[in-house]
């Protein structure tokens, strides 16, 4: 058997099963609209601020549960929640922001950890914090595609907003626009986000899929569109690449595509044309060899 | 005649520190007025105030007779950063820096229209950058990337222009190439409040001076703000002659 072939075997064989069509559905679009968002998260500065959202939904999430409601209604509302006591404690008291969101989100994260003790299903535990993306039911993946689309739709009408902010708030304001109004609608994204990719990989991880995608576009281009599409390229690659070798070898779903992901970070730290630690090395070698002749 | 920078009496509290005390300051249309200090003097304090960033316990801010908040609507006020504040590794390039000074003109996408693109590409010619348009921001030199966000202030169409600290970080060549624009913007009719603690520009650039330490301790022609007994008297210790800065 030749190589092209096994490698389109091991393409194809996943895919005659439904949950596995399932599973790859929720993870592009989960990955996709985590990717757009990682790309301001990236030049923001708010990777923490991603994790800090991404635990703090845990006890909404278990209360949905209890009462049997969407997941997402509960996780929205601890969600952003959370992000709006972030921004209160931190301009009413003298506590640094970091600081301010390691209590908040700690304490959401606890508070959900108590809230499960008390609910008898312990499987759900393991589910929400590390995901289940084979055994996702129709109803989740409505809430996912839809909150996505959402998510997408409001970030293609308001990119350009959104990267003013990013990069001279002060200068929004000048022209009139409220920069106050822009970081609470991109933290609105973020809170929605992370609900629709904690399907995919559960609590733990979304904070990567926020990080990780845009991280390694920016490492790869100086221009903002080409970093969006590279972003949502490699969560779209890395979303095939984690549930086909979880099929195959048998591992964790969230986990091989985080790890897929950290593969693509790692391929653009080393080898990126510009910003490669490789070449800018040669480069310092070359030049320290040039200063010595 | 409507001045184009008119505060009166104000006193900025950021808790329990003073800022600003009771600062009146009035600029002319069209002149160009350096604001001298030291650091911690309160010129970036003075700035956000006029920009409504912060507001002043006490006073009142008026832009070309209208408030912050009106002149900032109205697209009035430029704001030119200093070069710390700004992420020069941001993947934007120089031509997406100045169409950022287009968005108040636009709808809620900022989808730039024809007249939007002309403003950019005047904007940049005007500026001598229409060549570097396409460089990401941070590849371009110290003055090339200070007359990229005055670029950003001219495709805005801005009447009145703040400039935090224009010449930190600006080689000796180029500080010429951006005095000369600042000179040619006065010359179209803009008013520039132009804060420095680089003396040596102030008597070529500037029509008057002001100088701040918390409180403003002169305002006048630069000759008149500029004499050593005024220094020595504001700051308790004489510049060393010729020196181009003091801290």
């Amino acid at each position: 058997m030749d190589v092209i072939t096994a490698l389109t075997q091991w393409f194809t064989e996943p895919m005659q099963f439904e949950f596995v069509q399932r599973a790859l559905l929720v993870s592009v679009v989960a990955g996709v609209a985590c990717a757009v968002l990682s790309c301001w998260m990236t030049l923001v500065g708010w990777s923490l601020m991603g994790d800090a959202v991404s635990h703090a939904v845990l006890p909404g999430v278990v209360l949905s549960y209890l009462f049997g409601a969407p997941f997402a209604v509960g996780a929205l509302v601890f969600g952003g929640g959370s992000v709006a006591l972030i921004g209160i404690v931190n301009r009413t008291s003298r506590v640094k922001e970091d600081a301010v969101i390691g209590v908040v989100f700690t304490a959401m994260f606890a508070l959900g950890l108590v809230l499960v003790s008390r609910v008898p299903s312990q499987t759900d535990l393991s589910h929400i914090l590390f995901g289940n993306v084979l055994g996702v039911s129709d109803a989740d993946i409505w809430q996912v595609v839809v909150l996505a689309a959402i998510v997408l739709a409001v970030v293609w009408f308001k990119h350009r907003d959104l990267t003013l902010y990013a990069f001279d708030p002060v200068h929004a304001h000048a022209l009139g626009i409220n920069p106050r109004l822009l970081e609470t609608l991109l933290l609105g994204l973020l809170s929605v986000t992370v609900v629709v990719a904690l399907q995919a990989v559960g609590i733990i991880l979304v904070v990567a899929m926020v990080i990780i995608p845009g991280a390694t576009a920016y490492l790869l281009t100086d221009r903002f569109e080409r970093m969006l599409l590279i972003s949502a390229s490699v969560a779209v690659a890395a979303a095939f690449v984690g549930v086909f070798a979880s099929f195959h070898v048998n591992v964790s779903t969230g986990g091989s595509i985080v790890l897929a992901q950290a593969g693509a970070f790692v391929l653009a730290y080393l080898f990126s044309p510009r910003q490669g630690v490789l070449w800018r090395g040669r480069g310092a070698r070359a030049l320290r060899a040039r200063a010595r002749t | 005649m409507i001045p184009a920078i008119e505060v009166t009496g104000a006193t900025v509290r950021y808790g329990d520190v003073l800022a600003l005390e009771d600062v009146s300051l009035t600029v002319g249309p069209g002149r160009v007025c350096g604001l001298l200090g030291t650091n911690g003097s309160g010129k970036s304090t003075l700035f956000k105030t006029i920009l409504g960033l912060v507001s002043a316990d006490r006073g009142r801010i008026r832009i070309l007779g209208r408030t912050h908040t009106a002149a900032r609507r109205e697209g009035l006020v430029g704001y030119v950063p200093q070069s710390e504040q700004v992420d020069w590794a941001f993947p934007v390039r120089v031509r997406d820096v100045v169409m950022m000074g287009r968005y108040g003109h636009m709808g809620p996408r900022r989808r730039p229209r024809a007249a939007d693109r002309r403003a950019v590409d005047h904007a940049l010619d005007r500026t001598d950058l229409a060549d570097l348009a396409d460089r990401q921001i941070g590849a371009l030199s110290g003055g090339q990337r200070k007359r990229a966000f005055v670029a950003r202030a001219i495709a805005q169409g801005a009447d009145v222009l703040l400039l935090d600290e224009p010449f930190a970080g600006v080689d000796k060549r180029s500080e010429a190439t951006v005095v000369d624009l600042l000179g040619s913007l006065r010359q179209d009719g803009a008013t520039l409040l132009v804060s420095t603690h680089d003396l040596a520009q102030v008597p070529d650039l500037c029509d008057e001076a002001a100088l701040l330490q918390r409180r403003l301790l002169a305002h006048g022609t630069p000759d008149e703000v500029l004499r050593p007994d005024v220094l020595l008297e504001a700051f308790g210790a004489r510049p060393a002659r010729g020196a181009a800065a003091w801290t």
